[in-house]
């Protein structure tokens, strides 16, 4: 059953790699401009929940709604296109094209979906700015620190105004100051743009910045908010 | 907290009001728990006594007699001796979380529940704490801070016995 409204809903998934059930009977749901937070230890399914909602991974089984739509059924095209205009990924490291400047990386999902090149960098430097790195444009991702290219990163994967942002342990490879300012602007940006969040993250501090969380345990999930 | 340690501390800017201390006290290190004027007279009752404060003057006003304290050379020792003083660590070895869970195995109870129930509690003060923290100064982003590592701690603590579950199971009903 969708929970009223969701704008991204699964029910019942169901995920084996070999013998391991990544996931076994996983529920999730979220709602426009909300964050929810997917926590549970190393290896419970969380980072598997989340490439099966964005539609990287296909469930053995199992619904995925988004905005109504079931995505099992939508061609592989448009499910491409989801993950370019409507999806946004943030990951822990590696997002950034090192031959490209800062703000380059930032313009290029809108380069990809057919932007002009002066419109991109004019939204990406909107987005830079929001993010607090708009001194950073003309730098490549092998000159900035760590906490800065995240932040490069979140721009990145907001320049779309996704609907929905999906977020793998954002600062997992961060000190706890870096960590804090990301999660504060990401958090920030996101709900002003009323874009979702689904924030995987097996850091408490982290998760205190979502709405919700959602247990995942040996692949089962737990919505916290409907059990307390 | 030493409130007469603190008030101490305070006087060694310059002789205060009682009054003007609790302000100081209050905008410093009072936050959710103001103090309040008996405890504030009563310390300095008490300090003066002890010889760590005198009185630099006395104004009469409308209401009571306003009384200016100053710090004495044995007062200035006194504070310098409660910093120089490391606190005692917390042991936190007396834990209600953890005589709950082994309760529940014993009683055959969902242990798993009660720790699941526990981190959203622990998790919903997070949010409380965080969003406090966003919208506070630098004092109260580092007194968020301290209670957001604490609960943190517990957190990690409940995860880690989730994962033990099975055994400590096999431990207590041995």
């Amino acid at each position: 059953m969708t929970p009223a409204g969701a704008l991204l809903a699964a029910h019942d998934l169901r995920k084996a790699y070999g013998p391991t059930n990544a996931l076994d009977g996983a529920e999730f749901s979220i709602h426009p401009g909300e964050v929810v937070a997917v926590m549970g230890p190393s290896g419970s399914g969380k980072s598997t929940l989340l490439h099966c909602l964005a539609g990287i991974v296909p469930p053995d089984s199992g619904s995925i709604l988004y905005n109504g739509h079931e995505m099992a059924t939508m061609s592989d095209a448009r499910r491409s296109a989801l993950r370019r205009s409507e999806f946004g990924f943030v990951f822990q490291f590696g997002q950034l094209v090192p031959e490209l400047t800062c703000v380059e990386n930032v313009a290029l999902p809108l380069r990809l979906n057919g932007t002009s090149r002066k419109e991109a960098e004019r939204t990406a430097l909107s987005w830079m700015e929001r993010l607090e790195v708009d001194g950073l444009r003309g730098k490549r991702p092998g000159e900035i620190s760590g906490g800065q290219g995240q932040r490069v990163a979140v721009a990145r994967a907001l320049v779309t105004n996704p609907r929905v942002l999906f977020a793998d342990e954002p600062t997992g490879a961060l000190d706890s100051l870096n960590g804090e300012r990301v999660m504060e602007l990401l958090t920030e940006a996101a709900r002003s743009a009323n874009a979702a969040v689904v924030l995987v993250t097996h850091e408490a501090r982290v998760a205190a910045y979502s709405d919700r969380e959602i247990v995942v345990r040996d692949g089962k999930s737990r919505d916290m908010e409907r059990i307390v | 907290m030493s409130i007469g340690h603190t008030l101490l501390g305070l006087l060694e800017s310059g002789p205060r009001h009682g009054y003007d201390l609790k302000r100081a006290f209050d905008e410093k290190f009072g936050h959710d728990r103001p103090l309040h004027y008996g405890q504030v007279y009563s310390t300095m009752s008490r300090l003066l006594k002890n010889g760590l404060v005198e009185v630099d003057g006395i104004e009469a006003g409308e209401g009571p007699e306003r009384k200016r304290y100053a710090i004495t050379e044995a007062g200035v020792t006194d504070v310098q001796r409660w910093l120089a003083t490391p606190e005692k660590p917390e042991p936190y070895l007396q834990s209600t979380l953890y005589t709950k869970v082994v309760l529940a195995l014993l009683t055959h109870r969902d242990a798993a529940e009660i720790l699941d129930t526990q981190r959203s509690e622990h998790l919903r003060m997070m949010r409380i704490l965080t969003d406090r923290k966003r919208k506070g100064d630098l004092a109260d982003q580092l007194i968020c801070d301290h209670a957001l590592f604490h609960l943190e701690a517990d957190l990690r603590w409940l995860e880690l016995t989730a994962a033990r579950l099975g055994k400590l199971a096999e431990a207590v009903v041995r």
